[in-house]
C-alpha cells in the first residue's frame, strides 16, 4: 500500500517549514494543503483538536503535532536516508537540547521584535541579540550546529532566516554585521536544495508582516 | 571502565524525581548530589551554563539536562521501556509530555504559588488542560497502557504534588468530581512500588509548601 502523507500548514511559518524541509531531505511525497488560519479547516480542527495548529502531518490518517515531534517522526519511519538525528544517544539528547533552546527562546523574542514598539522593543531587541549571541557560541567553529553534516538543530533554526529582513528592519541592525557566523552557516544551509527550494522569499515574509501588523493594529 | 551516573536535583523537586523514576525503573545505580537553589554548586553551574537548573544527569562526565534526559536513558539503558516502540506510539507519548509541560503543570504551579491576582485564570486554565488530560487518559490504567510510561513519569507532579498542595494550601484542583480517571490514575501511580522509592516524604513535602504557601492555613 502507497504512503498517503498530508501536511496542513501556513506558508511563512518557521515550524512548518521544518516539516516541508525534512519532508524533502527524505524525498517524501506529500499533499501539502494551504490552512487560512483565521479560518480553520474542519480537517486541521479535527486532526488537532488539542492545539488546532499547523503544521500537521497525517500519515496514513493518523496525525502528528508539533514541528519537532513531527520532524523526530519522518526522521524514525523513514530512517533509509538523510538522517536528521545523530545515531548517538548523546549526541541525540545534545540536539535535542539545541532544537528546544531554539523553540523556547527564538520564536518569542523574534515576534516581540516586530510586534513591539519602544521600551519594549528595546528590550526585546537586547534579548534578541544575546539569544543568537547563544546560538553564535554553540556553533563556534563548525560548518553546521550538527558538526560536519547538516542535523536536527540546523533544521530547527535554519528556517528563521526567511524572518531575517523582517528582524532586520524592526530591530534595526544587520544580521551579518552582529552575526557573520551565523550568516555564513546559514549560506552554507542554502546550498541544499531541500532548504533553498523550502524558505519563502525574505521579502515576502515581510510583506506578509506588514499586512499582519495593519490587520492586528500593531502599526 | 565502571559506568559513572550523577545525577544533581532537589528533594522537592517533581523534576528531579522524574530522572530518579527513570533510572529505577532501568535499574541503573547512581548518586544522588542535593542541591541548594539559592547557593548553586560550580559543578551544577558548570554542567548547565545556559538554564542553570536542576535535573541535571552527568553519564560518565557528560551532562545531559531538562527533558531531554527521560529520553537519554530510555535510548542508553536497555531492559524497561520507556518509551514504546512503534514511531506512531513515540509521537504520541511526545506530545503528552510536552502537553503537561507546557499546559498543565506552569497553570498548577501559578495556581498555587502565582500572584494573587492571577491565581484563579491559573486555576480555570489548569482545570482546561487536565480535561484534556483526563480524556486522553480514557480507561488506561496508566498513560504508557499496561506499565508506567514516559507520560506517566512526566506526570508526576499530577499525581503527588497537586495533592499535596491541596493539604498545604485547603485549595483543592484535582477533585475526584472533575476529574475521575486523572483521580483513579494518581492513586495506581504513587501505589506502584518503584515510584513510592522516588517521592519525598509527603509530611516534609506538606511542611515545606506550607511555608512556601506562607502558612495562611497553617493549622499545625
Amino acid at each position: 500500500m502507497a504512503d498517503e502523507v498530508v501536511l496542513l500548514d501556513f506558508w511563512p511559518s518557521m515550524f512548518g517549514m521544518r516539516v516541508r524541509i525534512a519532508l524533502a531531505e527524505k524525498g517524501i511525497k506529500y499533499q501539502y494543503k494551504e490552512e487560512d488560519l483565521r479560518h480553520k479547516s474542519e480537517l486541521l480542527l479535527k486532526m488537532n483538536p488539542v492545539h488546532k495548529q499547523i503544521p500537521l502531518l497525517i500519515h496514513n490518517g493518523k496525525p502528528v503535532c508539533e514541528s519537532l515531534i513531527i520532524v523526530q517522526y519522518i526522521d524514525e519511519v523513514w530512517n533509509h536516508k538523510s538522517p536528521l538525528l545523530p545515531s548517538d544517544p548523546y549526541q541525540r539528547a545534545h540536539a535535542r537540547f539545541w532544537a528546544d533552546f531554539v523553540d523556547r527562546k527564538v520564536y518569542g523574542v523574534g515576534r516581540k521584535l516586530w510586534a513591539t514598539k519602544g521600551e519594549e522593543q528595546e528590550a526585546a531587541k537586547k534579548e534578541f541579540l544575546e539569544i543568537y549571541k547563544t546560538l553564535e557560541s554553540e556553533l563556534g567553529e563548525k560548518p553546521y550546529f550538527g558538526g560536519e553534516t547538516f542535523g536536527f538543530v540546523d533544521l530547527s533554526f535554519v528556517t528563521f532566516y526567511s524572518w531575517f529582513y523582517v528582524y532586520e528592519n524592526f530591530g534595526k541592525f544587520s544580521m551579518e554585521a552582529e552575526f557573520p557566523q551565523i550568516v555564513a552557516w546559514v549560506k552554507r544551509c542554502m546550498q541544499k536544495e531541500s532548504i533553498a527550494n523550502t524558505l519563502p522569499d525574505q521579502k515576502k515574509i515581510y510583506e506578509f508582516v506588514l499586512e499582519l501588523k495593519k490587520i492586528f493594529g500593531l502599526e | 571502565m565502571a559506568e559513572e551516573v550523577l545525577l544533581f536535583g532537589v528533594w522537592a523537586s517533581p523534576y528531579s524525581r522524574r530522572v530518579e523514576l527513570a533510572l529505577k525503573l532501568k535499574g541503573v545505580d547512581y548518586k544522588y548530589i542535593e542541591e541548594d537553589l539559592t547557593n548553586k554548586s560550580p559543578l551544577l553551574l558548570k554542567y548547565n551554563p545556559i538554564h542553570k537548573k536542576i535535573p541535571v544527569l552527568v553519564h560518565n562526565g557528560k551532562p545531559i539536562v531538562e527533558s531531554q534526559v527521560i529520553q537519554y536513558i530510555d535510548e542508553i539503558w536497555q531492559g524497561y521501556p520507556i518509551l514504546p516502540k512503534d514511531p506512531y506510539e513515540r509521537a504520541i507519548a511526545r506530545f503528552w509530555a510536552k502537553f503537561i509541560d507546557d499546559k498543565c503543570l506552569p497553570g498548577a504551579f501559578k495556581a498555587y504559588l502565582g500572584e494573587e491576582k492571577e491565581r484563579e485564570k491559573a486555576v480555570e486554565e489548569t482545570w482546561e488542560a487536565l480535561k484534556i488530560l483526563e480524556e486522553e487518559l480514557k480507561e488506561k490504567r496508566f498513560f504508557g497502557g499496561e506499565s508506567i510510561g514516559m507520560v506517566d513519569i512526566v506526570a508526576n507532579a499530577i499525581a503527588f504534588w497537586l495533592g499535596v498542595f491541596e493539604e498545604a494550601s485547603g485549595v483543592k484542583l484535582l477533585t475526584r468530581e472533575k476529574f475521575p480517571k486523572l483521580t483513579n490514575w494518581s492513586h495506581e501511580f504513587v501505589s506502584s512500588i518503584v515510584v513510592k522509592e522516588c517521592l519525598p516524604p509527603r509530611e516534609k513535602l506538606i511542611a515545606y509548601f506550607r511555608n512556601r504557601f506562607g502558612g495562611a492555613n497553617a493549622s499545625k
